[in-house]
């Protein structure tokens, strides 16, 4: 390794990978190059199936068995892993390259105990036990985990997510690898937990020096933690360069309409409708003789169809594999056309209001209040948006609305009427009036029924047609969702994410509902799907003048959608108001960490607000304020003792903090500034 | 959207593609291959019974004992009876009441399973206690202790096997609903105002029966073991039929001799043969299914 030690951290020249799939080799890579030099730090972006996952699969050798790389090297730290052989390819593990996956659940052994877990890196060094275990102490203090002698007693699911992607970052990092590998790092965790987990990985990069390669569908993600970003698609990477030149001056018309999909800097549904990416992900290893994305190009001429586009250098390590770079900023918009949103009128009598809302879960005979009085009202045509980190209990007040739990306390009422708080009790009208889209389609569609079997029976039970009319009705569903009539005997397992997501939310919309509860229901999908289901979601808002309460972690996505906001905490209503109000402050202390830790791909200099320790279990909830042990704004004792009710500190914005509004305008308005700037 | 886009079918192969695969990594598999010969020879033999046998397999001739590799290929037993076609014979019996006793055990089993991982609560609790009492007791003494109640008929055999697998297969069928039921199709059900039958029937055992197939196909093997156990006791299949074990009931009183292994031995591998053979069936399922 000493001779290597200015060969760049990891190269990839010409890396052609593919899968066997029934006999047939399917090209998933296809002629990637990309360079790493030591000591910093490459993003790769793309929408799921582009082979982000494979090419870190390919470096580090560890493809599935059906998965080869059919020409190419692959260097790391000067040596080619391709020719290893499996001895030298175990220390190279061992010693230079460090992975860190997704799902840290998965990634750690559940009946071993973290320390064991973690010395076991140095044993493999030849490293004796006591002093490795004296060495895991050490690594678990880097990743700035406050009380590392009790987490290595402990088994990893007796840590938070947060607290197990440390560990897993600790291990990774406890070798002082070559190169470290990032697949999706902190797409499982919660924006808090996000910023954190980024904030530690980014001091260690610079501190050991290590190169990173970042693999995310977040650009955001991206702009915060990469120099150098690559865009793949369709196994080609299509652009690379600066992160602030690629983010910035796009120079590839997928760059260009990946960036106009996400609904941010503050954009809302009444702004306009967002940019969406037509056509699908090519199939995988289908032959595609000129530009991988030329299929789905709104640019798109003759020559994109036959001739494979060189790699454009524009000067500054930017390169572009389109024919037509310069004209790719002008991409033509694929908008929808504008809407006409309905006027909210707020004047009249609440289309759905909950009053007091409190569940009460026993667990191992403790009682975890998972709504503590929760009151709030939607009016027809509105989009109330619900945030808050997880376990803040905003599935659990969906929950409670649909009826599929019962209240423990507090009404629910629905055009005035009183609702039965069980689903079982309430009528046909009540149950047809409330629906909801899942986050998951492949959990909230039955995948042995067929897409006529779905829509028709819910047709059936909801809007009580049935022969040739439920045909009919059907049709006209799955036109207004822009599902293709071809698609209805397909079953779920034959349709795309986006697809899906659609026939789910035609299933919510078969019974003319008032009201229907989004739970997270783009958060599995791509951003150019997500773009799209936002787009229809809106419009079927506008056509049918229904009411959404609608649950994200994505702060953008609530924002384009929302006209009020309610941000929960612990179960609490901690502040609600309208969307801008909320947004732009003043605006609660939680609320304003929640919109600090998002990373964004404009305001980087934004600096975060860092909340101390992770969220309180919901069994023992502090006294007085339930946020004061984390807050970053606590006055004093009386934060401590006494809960500050929620009141309304200005028109419609409602609150619960002890700081008058006008201090919170002044603390907060430096801040601002600073953002903006 | 016109007509001729509404009938072009979508990905038109997808969905049969994966029944294709799941066929071919079943042709693939040896274990499969092997034990679906075995079974299927037996199943023929069991189906012609006695019309192709070599000769008939109640009929009693002078050359009573004679060695196997002779006249009469595996020999003949004490009452001159050709070894060879009562052992070919003997599937009849066996293959009607083991696959209908399996049947019913499964049957009942995927009702109390659905039942009880739907609901779960007190019937959960209480089924479970009654399924660790029925594990604690060997298959045998219940059978027999019912049987002697009852009376010994093919009807009895069936509904007995069938009733004690019927909480051994519930266990399956419940541990595969419990998984379904967190899968937010069932909430979407009840947010339609469907009754729980129709969510545990139409929504849910569609998508359980991978296993239920598969534990069909384990139990059918030990259902083959009860039935020749308690035949060879006396309490299932009775005589004349040649069945496998009535035969070996019948002649291993023979064996203290040393001499005239045969009767014995040649019925006794029939039975190994598709006992085995239905657990290869079921070690093949296994692997494709739950892959």
């Amino acid at each position: 390794m000493s001779a290597s030690a200015f060969e760049p951290a990891l190269e990839l020249v010409d890396v052609d990978v593919a899968y066997k799939v029934r006999g047939i080799d399917r090209q998933v890579l296809r002629g990637v190059s990309l360079t790493i030099e030591r000591g910093h730090s490459y993003g790769l972006v793309g929408e799921s199936g582009c082979g982000k996952s494979t090419a870190a699969l390919a470096i580090v050798q560890y493809l599935p068995r059906n998965g080869r790389v059919r020409a190419g090297e692959i260097r790391i730290a000067g040596r080619d892993v391709v020719s290893l052989t499996r001895p030298e390819l175990r220390r190279l593990r061992a010693d230079d390259v460090s992975m860190v996956y997704q799902n840290p659940g998965s990634a750690l052994n559940p009946s071993i105990r973290v320390g064991a877990q973690v010395a076991e890196v140095f044993t493999v060094r030849g490293v004796k036990k006591a002093e490795a275990l004296e060495l895991a102490r050490g690594a678990l203090v880097k990743v700035q985990i406050a009380d590392p002698g009790s987490v290595l007693e402990r088994y990893p699911h007796q840590l938070s997510g947060g607290m197990q992607q440390r560990v897993v970052i600790a291990m990774a990092l406890a070798k002082d690898p070559t190169l470290l590998i990032l697949d999706e790092p902190t797409t499982g965790l919660d924006a808090t937990v996000e910023a954190e987990v980024l904030d530690l990985v980014a001091g260690l990069q610079a501190e050991f020096q290590t190169a990173v390669l970042f693999i995310s569908h977040n650009l955001g993600v991206i702009a915060k933690m990469c120099e150098q970003v690559g865009v793949l698609y369709a196994g080609r990477l299509v652009e690379e360069g600066s992160v602030d030149r690629v983010l910035h001056e796009p120079r590839h018309p997928y760059t260009v309409g990946l960036l106009r999909c996400i609904p941010r800097g503050g954009a809302r549904k009444d702004h306009g409708r967002l940019d969406t990416i037509a056509g699908f992900l090519p199939n995988l290893g289908e032959e595609l003789p000129g530009c991988v994305f030329a299929p789905r190009c709104t640019l798109a001429k003759e020559i994109c169809h036959t001739e494979e586009p060189p790699l454009h250098a524009l000067g500054g390590g930017h390169v572009s594999r389109c024919h037509f770079h310069e004209e790719a900023e002008q991409l033509p918009r694929v908008e929808a056309a504008q809407l006409e949103l309905p006027a909210i009128e707020r004047n009249f009598e609440p289309l759905l209001r909950f009053d007091d809302l409190g569940k009460v879960f026993r667990q191992h005979g403790h009682h975890v209040h998972a709504l503590v009085g929760v009151s709030a009202a939607i009016w027809p045509g509105e989009a109330l948006g619900l945030v808050g980190e997880s376990g803040s209990g905003k599935t659990t007040l969906a929950r409670t609305l649909l009826g599929i739990v019962g209240p423990t306390s507090g009404a629910v009422t629905l055009d005035g009427k009183a609702l039965e708080g069980r689903l079982g009790q309430r009528s046909a009208d009540e149950i047809r009036a409330l629906q909801i889209v899942f986050q998951n389609p492949d959990s909230a569609l039955n995948r042995r029924h067929s897409v006529r079997r779905i829509l028709r029976r819910a047709l059936r039970k909801l809007a009580g047609v049935s022969g040739a009319a439920a045909d009919r009705r059907m049709i006209d569903l799955m036109h207004s969702v822009r599902l293709a009539e071809r698609y209805v005997s397909a079953k779920p397992g034959q349709l795309s994410g986006g697809l899906k997501q659609r026939l789910a939310i035609a299933r919510a919309f078969a019974g003319e509902p008032q009201v229907v509860v989004c739970d997270e229901p783009t958060s599995a999908l791509d951003v150019s799907v997500q773009a799209a289901i936002l787009n229809l979601l809106v419009e079927l808002q506008a056509e049918r003048r229904v009411a959404y309460l609608f649950i994200s972690h994505d702060l953008g996505v609530v924002r384009y959608i929302s006209d009020r906001i309610a941000v929960l905490y612990l179960g609490r209503l901690m502040e609600l108001g309208p969307a801008e109000v909320v947004f732009d402050g003043p605006h609660h202390p939680y609320t304003e960490a929640l919109l600090s830790a998002v990373p964004t791909i404009d305001g980087g200099g934004r600096e975060r607000i860092k909340l101390a320790g992770e969220i309180p279990s919901a069994a023992e909830p502090p006294s007085g304020c339930v946020f004061h042990t984390r807050c970053h704004r606590k006055v004093g004792e009386i934060c401590e003792l006494e809960e500050p009710p929620l009141v309304e500190v200005e028109g419609g914005h409602l609150m619960s903090c002890h700081i008058p509004i006008e201090e919170l305008r002044v603390l907060q308005a430096g801040r601002r500034e600073a953002a903006t700037a | 959207m016109n007509a001729v886009a509404a009938a072009a079918p979508v990905q038109p192969s997808e969905a049969r593609v994966a029944r294709r695969e799941t066929v071919a990594a079943l042709l693939r598999s040896k274990t499969f291959i092997a034990g679906n010969l075995i079974v299927g020879f037996w199943v023929f033999w069991a189906i012609v019974g006695a019309h192709l046998t070599p000769h008939d397999p109640l009929a009693q001739t002078s050359s009573v004992l004679a060695r196997p590799f002779g006249h009469y290929w595996l020999g003949t037993d004490s009452l001159g009876r050709d070894v060879l076609s009562r052992v070919l014979a003997g599937a009849t019996s066996i293959m009607k009441i083991a696959p209908l006793a399996t049947l019913l055990g499964v049957a009942g089993g995927t009702v109390v399973g659905l039942v009880t991982g739907y609901f779960r609560g007190f019937v959960d609790d209480a089924l479970g206690r009654v399924i660790d009492a029925i594990l604690a007791l060997p298959l045998i003494v219940i059978a027999v202790t019912a049987i002697v109640s009852i009376g010994a008929s093919n009807a009895t055999l069936i509904v007995v096997i069938g009733a004690v697998f019927t909480p051994l297969v519930a266990r399956t069928v419940r541990a595969a609903v419990l998984a379904e039921r967190d899968l937010d199709y069932v909430p979407a059900a009840r947010l339609r105002g469907e009754r729980a039958p129709y969510i545990m029937f139409v929504e849910i055992l569609p998508n359980v029966l991978g296993p239920i197939i598969v534990e069909g196909t384990v139990r059918l093997g030990y259902a083959i073991f009860a039935v020749a156990g308690l035949t060879f006791l006396g309490f299932g299949i009775q005589p004349p039929s040649p069945d496998w074990s009535l035969q070996i009931a019948e002649n291993y009183a023979l064996l203290a001799g040393g001499s005239y292994w045969w009767t014995v031995l040649f019925p006794g591998l029939a039975v190994a043969s598709l006992v085995i053979g239905v657990n290869l069936v079921a070690d093949g399922l296994t692997q494709v299914v739950e892959r």
